[in-house]
């Protein structure tokens, strides 16, 4: 019984995969360079996170401004990832390059407070 | 060609209506500046009561020696002799606003003095408030209803109290700050631009700039985010509204010093981290649930959710071991005593000595927001109908501030928006029914049967919602409201075709009735004129620095604190410690520049304390407390002679309480005579002999012969007694404020025989010799 319903569980886990990757691969190829610019950001904060716990947080203005510059960066990716979507109906009468346009507005905020962080 | 002739029919009565309505705001925001006037012609252009005096020092500072200057300002006229680091302890924001205003006018060659800038800032932001009221009641519920919230903010008594000229404090930037920040977070959420975005985590940044209040809506929008997730209501505006504001907000609040590292180490802000992460857990889910089929969901539903949960629970597990390793579980005494009100009493006697923390009493809410209070209700009904995402985010903001403001009094101020914002929207919604019913019952007369048959039922239920919102429109409202709504009926009545105007005439009232329900709205909302126009003038005017009262022989004009702080200035020496309780520090450094030992901002209890214990020791062991605190004279705040309710007398209790917390050997039971404070002569011996006692009634006996206490109502206990080791140097007019000097110490026996023999001998050099002598017996 309990063997049955693990090799069921790993069968149906497979078959998710399959129809993830099967609808993924259907994301145009924008939205699929913005995920991976998200993954990248999200892969730096979490290494930030590591070495902290490895190290400690001493100058922690640095830590701080690390991790949230690549959070920040990830959430921005995020709403831009959702405003150019063109399966998103909220967004249907926004155009892709004023959304661009936003998303660099607020990147430009981001890292100028970020600075204010360094050193 | 009729149907364009209609639209072009409309949008000219659009264009009009937005014409109509920036004027309108133009007046609302003159009458938000003008009411707070009163001030100033009542009395005169002075800066009022406590803080402000502390607010209006550092804007002088700042504009005269420059922003680097100010956040290094390290200030060592308080505090004696500890000091303050002021550029990393006060909230800058309301100094910098002021400080950039002067500059700019300077720039322009308006010469305005500083002082003038600071009495005329909070009415100049509280003109910017009910605009930011008007801007976010639209975004909620349509023009009409923004126009009728911001007239009756511009006038609200609570946001008066805070904001006459001259009450130069945080809040009065810090209202606006917070209700734009509010609209911002709305726009955000109703359009899903970044650009709202960003504006919302920069307004932010402001309201952390100029209140520690800022702390509220870091919490309510996580509140509101949730609230919406969990109804199902998660859009991915409401992603775009609240992720970049926590990442932004938390960074531009972590740039402010007063608030530093707090922004992500307390506990204040940990909801907004719990939510950010919960939105982005439910974003990816939402995401997910796009991109597959139903039946793969329920897979992945069922694989996710065992997996998941384990690592959730590690996840709380660890934050609230991380929180409840912080002594305080991360709270601050102040939040702590809001979540729980009787906090503060039992651990914290310095919060709960303050009149503005304590809870307020169920008149004070009739004073403060007056008819608005029966509003309210109604207007949340409207927020129901239909429930969007903004009605829900106010009708969230009022239940949360009806309960703060029940637990301290100064909180009452963030209850007033919320509360004009609902009342705003019911007098509105109130006038729409009306208004249209009385429309659609001058030209159709078909229907009209129907439409008595079908009120009967409706009639039960709306008058009794339009009772309460009669109350409020005012004087400007009258025009207004009317004009709003008939703006609104164009909206939805054109709209709609044909078959939803049928619908709405079961809506209709009988005319008679829509009528006089509009008379009493328009009735009601005179009278909350009438009260707000006389709290402006009569009670929330007075700048408590200079006292009027009337009597029989006229007016009397009470001007002691500056008669006692200019007499400050002018006779004592520049690096001379005055000490005094707290309430009276800010202003001494202020108006005397004098350096005091504790003043209102609370940061160091034990340094109060030892104050309190002074005050409530006897003559010598406060001399001695004074004499090791470098202290030359000692202030007192008297209001026996002319009646005068808040002096050191009367606060007096709480000096005992403070420094009993901290040195034991003070005990509140020694002060009371079977449990009550009195001063007459059945008050007790402590009580008789304390230095406050003592300081207030010197002398007290020759004013009447017989020592009678006007505030008291009583005749003092003790009446002829001696200064041993004070004198008394001046005391004011209506001997209001009474300064005493420390004597110098009284030199020993053995020095006694010194002096008499060194009499003989020249008084220059005696001196001297004494000095010589006293080291052979060393």
């Amino acid at each position: 019984m309990g063997k049955a319903s693990t090799s069921s569980t790993t069968k149906d886990a497979l078959v998710l995969f399959d129809s993830l990757r099967s609808a993924y691969s259907a994301t145009p190829t924008t939205l699929k360079i913005i995920d991976l610019y998200v993954g990248f950001a999200v892969f730096t904060a979490l290494i930030q996170v590591v070495y902290m716990a490895l190290v400690g947080s001493f100058p922690f203005n640095s830590f701080l401004s690390g991790v949230l510059s690549c959070t920040g960066t990830a959430v921005l990716a995020v709403c831009l990832r959702i405003q150019v979507n063109k399966e998103n109906k909220d967004f249907k009468d926004l155009p892709p390059e004023r959304a661009f346009a936003d998303f660099v507005l607020c990147n430009l905020v981001l890292h100028l407070v970020i600075m204010n962080f360094l050193g | 060609m009729a149907a364009s002739e209609t639209s072009n029919g409309t949008s000219l009565r659009h264009a009009f209506g937005n014409v109509l309505s920036f004027f309108i705001l133009i007046l609302i925001g003159v009458l938000a500046f003008s009411i707070r006037l009163f001030s100033v012609i009542k009395y005169e252009s002075v800066i009022h009561e406590f803080d402000p005096y502390f607010n209006y020092r550092v804007t002088q500072f700042l504009t005269k020696n420059g922003i680097y200057d100010f956040w290094n300002w390290f200030d060592d006229r308080t505090w004696y002799p500890l000091g303050r680091v002021i550029g990393g302890t006060v909230y800058p924001g309301l100094t910098l606003t002021a400080g950039t205003l002067w500059w700019l006018l300077n720039s322009l060659n308006i010469p305005l003095s500083v002082e003038t800038i600071c009495v005329f800032t909070a009415p100049i932001f509280s003109a910017f408030t009910s605009w930011a009221t008007y801007l976010l009641t639209r975004e909620v519920k349509g023009a009409g209803a923004g126009l009728t919230a911001a007239a009756l903010i511009a006038m609200v008594p609570s946001y008066i109290s805070r904001s006459v000229a001259g009450s130069y404090d945080n809040e009065a930037v810090a209202i606006f700050a917070l209700i734009f920040t509010f609209y911002l977070y709305i726009k955000t959420l109703n359009t899903g631009s970044l650009f709202y975005a960003t504006l919302n985590a920069i307004a932010y940044f402001y309201m952390v700039c100029s209140w520690g209040g800022y702390t509220f809506i870091i919490n309510l929008i996580p509140m509101h985010v949730l609230l919406c997730i969990v109804t199902g209501r998660y859009s991915s505006r409401l992603y775009i509204a609240y992720a970049p504001l926590v990442v932004l907000g938390t960074l531009l609040a972590a740039l402010v010093p007063v608030v530093g590292f707090n922004a992500v180490m307390t506990s204040e802000h940990f909801a907004s981290f719990l939510v950010f992460i919960i939105i982005h857990v439910v974003a990816f889910v939402y995401y997910i649930k796009g991109i597959l089929s139903p039946k793969m969901f329920k897979v992945a539903v069922t694989l996710v959710l065992s997996i998941g949960l384990i690592i959730c629970i590690a996840v709380i597990a660890v934050l609230v071991a991380l929180v409840a390793s912080s002594p305080t579980k991360g709270w601050s005494g102040r939040s702590l005593s809001l979540l729980d009100p009787t906090y503060a009493s039992k651990y914290i006697p310095i919060i709960a000595s303050v009149s503005e923390h304590q809870p307020p009493t169920w008149p004070s809410y009739f004073m403060d927001i007056n008819v608005l209070a029966f509003l309210v209700p109604a207007g949340i009904i409207a927020c129901f109908s239909p429930l969007s995402d903004a009605s829900s985010f106010v009708i969230l903001y009022i239940v949360t501030s009806v309960y703060f403001s029940g637990v301290m009094v100064r909180l009452m101020l963030v209850l007033a928006p919320a509360a004009c914002i609902m009342s705003g929207i019911a007098l509105s919604e109130a006038f729409d029914v009306f208004t249209r019913s009385i429309k659609f019952q001058l030209p159709g007369l078909p229907g009209f049967s129907e439409v008595d048959a079908g009120d009967t039922s409706s009639e039960s239920t709306v008058p009794q919602t339009e009772v309460p919102k009669t109350d409020k429109s005012g004087e400007t409202l009258k025009e207004r409201p009317s004009r709003k709504n008939r703006k609104k009926e164009k909206e939805p009545v054109e709209k709609p075709s044909i078959k939803s105007q049928i619908e709405k005439r079961l809506l209709v009232l009988p005319f008679e009735g829509s009528v006089l329900a509009i008379f009493l709205l328009v009735l009601l909302g005179a009278f909350y004129v009438v009260h707000c126009v006389w709290a402006a003038a009569e009670a929330y005017s007075a700048p408590s620095i200079v006292l009027t009262s009337y009597s029989n022989d006229g007016l009397h004009v009470f001007d002691d604190f500056r008669e006692a702080y200019a007499w400050l200035s002018h006779n004592t020496e520049v690096d001379d410690k005055v000490a005094s309780w707290w309430d009276y520090g800010y202003q001494t450094t202020a108006m005397a520049n004098r350096t005091v030992i504790v003043d209102n901002n609370t940061w160091n209890n034990t340094h109060i304390a030892t104050v309190g214990t002074a005050m409530s020791s006897p003559e010598k062991a406060a001399w001695e407390i004074f004499n090791s605190l470098d202290v030359k004279y000692v202030l007192v705040v008297f209001g026996g002679l002319v009646g005068y309710p808040s002096d050191d007398i009367n606060k007096f209790l709480w000096m005992v309480r403070i420094g009993g917390g901290v040195f034991p050997h003070i005990k509140e039971p020694d002060y009371l005579r079977d449990g009550q404070y009195r001063i007459d002569s059945q008050a007790t011996p402590t009580m008789l002999n304390s230095l406050m006692y003592k300081l207030s009634y010197y002398r007290f006996v020759d004013t009447d012969g017989k020592g009678f206490d006007r505030v008291r109502r009583t005749e003092i206990g003790k009446k002829y007694f001696k200064l041993t080791h004070f004198e008394e140097v001046f005391t004011t007019h209506h001997w209001m404020v009474r300064i005493y000097k420390l004597k110098p110490p009284r030199n020993r026996i053995r020095g006694k025989t010194k002096k008499s023999k060194s009499k003989s001998s020249s008084s220059s050099s005696s001196t001297k010799r004494s000095s010589t002598r006293k080291n052979p017996w060393h």
